[in-house]
């Protein structure tokens, strides 16, 4: 029965309908349309812009893109960025100057760096071929080969986002209890038994949400793939997010740009919802 | 935000006093930038006599430098002159269509005035004020080449406001072309004379020729060609360049892109597909990256010397002739090379002519018009008049970043050029290659038609797997001609003949 404590929750729920139900609602509603640059009102076409989602071939071809860029880039980061969290949580000099050196990337604006790492990719003006052909290398293909241009996509995303993880796995690292390996270092356990019996399986909690994080936000990459490649040579760099770009903005067909994100919104939550699952499983030993 | 009359104080009242008293004394306006006030309909001293107070103007261009940044410089003095409050909000390229189109489907009256690409007036058109008889009457108007007219002209009406005139054309460093020795070990090493290259595969040759060495003794290496070439960076207007001549035949008419009567795409047939193969080939002489060139890269690397040949806009010729370019007068202009065979779709056989056919690219460029929803539309013509008036006209000609290029016939006057320190071949080949173009017969517009971005964003796609090696030009321009026909269906045929009837008219000559 409604009583006048439950008004105090309307502001809550106001707000929650005008920032997510009623955009994702207008979504839905406007993936039913034909809105497009010559046809701007909400008709109705069935779901025909859903039955051209599932024939776009190129739609397809940029998710399996995405997903391997994605499985990629967050493993190294997950990687570069624990072996960093560790080398700052054991005292060594100059670590809190090295805290705040690892966070600058992540602090930049992507587009930004985007366009100095398109200069530094550069490949008769940067400065990376300029290095390398002191050693008698190149001129390496860094953004007009296509798989120059995916490691080049790769390389920044990397360098942009190692830390994010770094600091969520220091924070893990700073809070984990000391009695695990006061009893460790009594059994006579070695660095690097400890890390593996001790520090990793203690960790894991926080590792499965560090990567889901990381595995949605490297799911959405847009900017880099849109400064650096524009998605080639030809569709090599092509993610879904910039593909979509290219059919809501540039094209200008909404209503079906709106089906490939709600598809597209469905495919991320039930394959994030997988992988989370299977990390539990593989890394707590159990699903819940 | 610019308003008040600024300029209205003691000096000024001073100054309007003494001209008041002797009217033949022309009042100076040089503290605006210009050299001085040119006669006009529109010059800043018939501006100035207008009194624009308490009311106000939205505008909407491109992000600064590029036209961008005479909007504002041109905003200001409007605002300085008339009294206007006159807001200008900068959207980059990639958003500025979205910005535009949104509000006109919605009925917002966001803006007053537009500049924008000119190639959108298929989709902006039935928004778009005409342009009132006295402004059509108007000094600055009466010059416009018959191009640029046609451009701006929708269905025999004038919707979009002339101020920047762009195409395609070729651009060479005479320091090689016409070195005796370069010529003779030319002709030694490939049997061949050294000529500005008639055509595709003359152009391909003289490339690859000069590619990877250091021609002009500087200790760098040098390159045969610097193209736009990088995917959704108007790389689809070099494919077109490149794709006119084989794919535009003199003597058929009824349309380049498709078949007016039909509306089936032409895009995939041996015409276009020869031109992507010799773009294809072409990637062996451009610099280390240049295949991810942008437009912003070509103008650098052939403005900067780092290449032989080029061909895109006016920006990189401009750029190559700057006072403090390296450069300087080693650069001259010349037609977009041309083909021996033209692929004839009538008979569906390639004709061969002795004389290369040409087919010079009339590339979209920059436009603006007056919304028809706008309630200040007698300002914003005035505007639009006073941002194009004679002696703006020819202050944005000489500053590259603008991206004002010539639409006047008085654009095309040799002495001007020479009057910014070209000598006289890089001055008499811009000048003659640009009004050639205006002369010829065989012109090729931008498919100006609703959905342009998705026919050229599809064109660009396609184009890029061929110059990849994804697919083979043949397979990529079928995959782009298949989009086509699913974008026709989507917007219907109809509706598109009667948009593509204005290009087809233009290309025809009988607008």
């Amino acid at each position: 029965m409604l009583s006048s404590k439950h008004f105090f929750l309307l502001p809550a729920l106001l707000t929650l309908v005008a920032i997510i139900l009623f955009p994702l609602l207008f979504t839905v509603r406007v993936s039913f349309s034909s809105w497009d640059v010559f046809q701007s009102g909400l008709d109705f076409i069935g779901g025909s812009n859903y039955v051209r989602v599932f024939e776009d071939q190129r739609f397809w071809q940029s998710l399996q893109r995405l997903s391997l860029l994605s499985i990629i880039s967050v493993s190294l980061q997950y990687t570069l960025g624990f072996a960093l969290a560790l080398a700052v949580w054991k005292q060594v000099r100059g670590g809190r100057l090295m805290r705040v050196l690892f966070l600058i990337p992540m602090m930049t604006t992507p587009v930004v760096m985007s366009v100095i790492w398109r200069t530094v990719f550069h490949e008769s003006l940067g400065p990376v071929n300029d290095i390398l052909s002191a050693f008698g290398v190149g001129p390496v293909p860094w953004l007009s080969s296509a798989t120059g241009a995916f490691i080049s996509v790769l390389i920044v995303e990397v360098w942009q986002w190692t830390p994010f993880m770094f600091l969520l796995l220091l924070a893990g690292l700073v809070s984990l209890p000391k009695e695990p390996y006061l009893a460790a270092a009594i059994d006579g356990a070695g660095t690097w038994r400890t890390f593996w019996q001790v520090t990793f399986p203690l960790m894991a909690p926080i590792t499965i949400g560090a990567l889901i994080i990381r595995l949605i936000e490297a799911s959405k990459i847009m900017d880099t793939v849109y400064v650096l490649t524009s998605g080639g040579p030809g569709t090599a760099t092509e993610t879904s997010s910039y593909y979509i770009y290219i059919r809501g903005l540039r094209d200008f067909q909404i209503g079906y740009s709106a089906a490939l994100s709600l598809v597209y919104l469905v495919i991320m939550i039930i394959s994030l919802t997988i992988i989370a699952k299977l990390l539990l499983r593989m890394l707590v030993g159990k699903d819940e | 935000m610019i308003k008040i009359k600024k300029f209205i104080g003691p000096a000024s009242a001073l100054a309007l006093a003494v001209a008041a008293a002797s009217p033949a004394m022309a009042k100076d306006y040089s503290q605006f930038g210009i050299e001085k006030d040119l006669p006009g309909t529109c010059s800043y001293e018939a501006i100035d006599a207008k009194d624009y107070s308490g009311r106000s103007l939205n505008v909407i261009t491109h992000a600064i430098p590029v036209i961008g940044e005479p909007t504002a410089l041109h905003a200001e003095q409007f605002a300085e002159l008339t009294g206007a409050e006159v807001n200008v909000v900068h959207v980059p390229f990639g958003d500025l269509f979205q910005r535009i189109m949104i509000p006109f489907q919605s009925e917002q009256n966001a803006y007053d005035v537009l500049f924008y690409a000119s190639l959108w007036i298929g989709d902006f058109n039935r928004f778009l004020e005409p342009v009132p008889q006295k402004y059509l009457d108007s000094t600055g108007m009466a010059d416009v080449t018959d191009s640029f007219t046609g451009v701006a002209t929708w269905n025999g009406q004038m919707i979009q406001y002339p101020m920047d005139g762009d195409r395609h054309y070729l651009k060479y460093r005479t320091d090689i072309f016409d070195n005796a020795d370069v010529q003779a070990k030319f002709l030694a090493d490939t049997g061949s004379e050294l000529v500005v290259p008639e055509t595709w595969e003359d152009y391909n040759k003289v490339a690859a020729y000069f590619n990877d060495s250091d021609w002009d003794g500087d200790g760098e290496l040098n390159y045969g060609s610097a193209e736009v070439a990088k995917r959704d960076d108007l790389m689809f207007s070099a494919f077109i360049s490149r794709a006119a001549p084989y794919a535009k035949h003199p003597n058929v008419k009824g349309g380049f892109f498709f078949d007016l009567e039909t509306m089936e795409p032409l895009i995939n047939s041996p015409g276009f597909v020869r031109g992507l193969k010799l773009f294809v080939d072409a990637q062996k002489s451009f610099p280390p990256g240049g295949n991810n060139f942008g437009l912003g890269d070509e103008i650098f690397s052939f403005g900067g010397g780092q290449t032989l040949m080029s061909y895109s806009w006016d920006d990189a010729y401009v750029q190559a002739n700057g006072a403090d370019s390296r450069i300087r007068n080693m650069v001259a202009a010349a037609p977009l090379p041309g083909a021996g065979e033209v692929w004839n779709r009538d008979t569906g056989k390639w004709d061969t002519f002795a004389t290369p056919n040409r087919a010079p690219y009339m590339t979209w460029g920059w436009s603006s018009a007056v919304s028809s929803m706008s309630e200040e539309q007698d300002m914003a013509f005035d505007f639009l008049c006073f941002f194009s008036n004679e002696a703006n006209a020819q202050h944005d000609l000489q500053i590259g970043r603008f991206g004002v290029n010539p639409y006047r016939d008085e654009h095309l006057d040799v002495d001007f050029w020479k009057g910014l320190g070209w000598e006289d071949k890089t001055a008499n080949s811009y000048v003659s290659t640009l009004s050639n173009m205006e002369k010829s017969q065989n012109r090729v517009f931008d498919l100006r038609v609703p959905g342009v971005s998705q026919f050229m964003s599809s064109m660009a796609n396609g184009v890029a797997e061929a110059m990849s090696g994804q697919k083979s030009a043949q397979e990529a321009l079928d995959g782009v001609a298949k989009e086509w026909a699913e974008i026709t269906d989507r917007i219907g045929k109809d509706r598109l003949r009667e948009a593509y009837a204005n290009v087809v008219k233009l290309e025809d000559n009988e607008g």
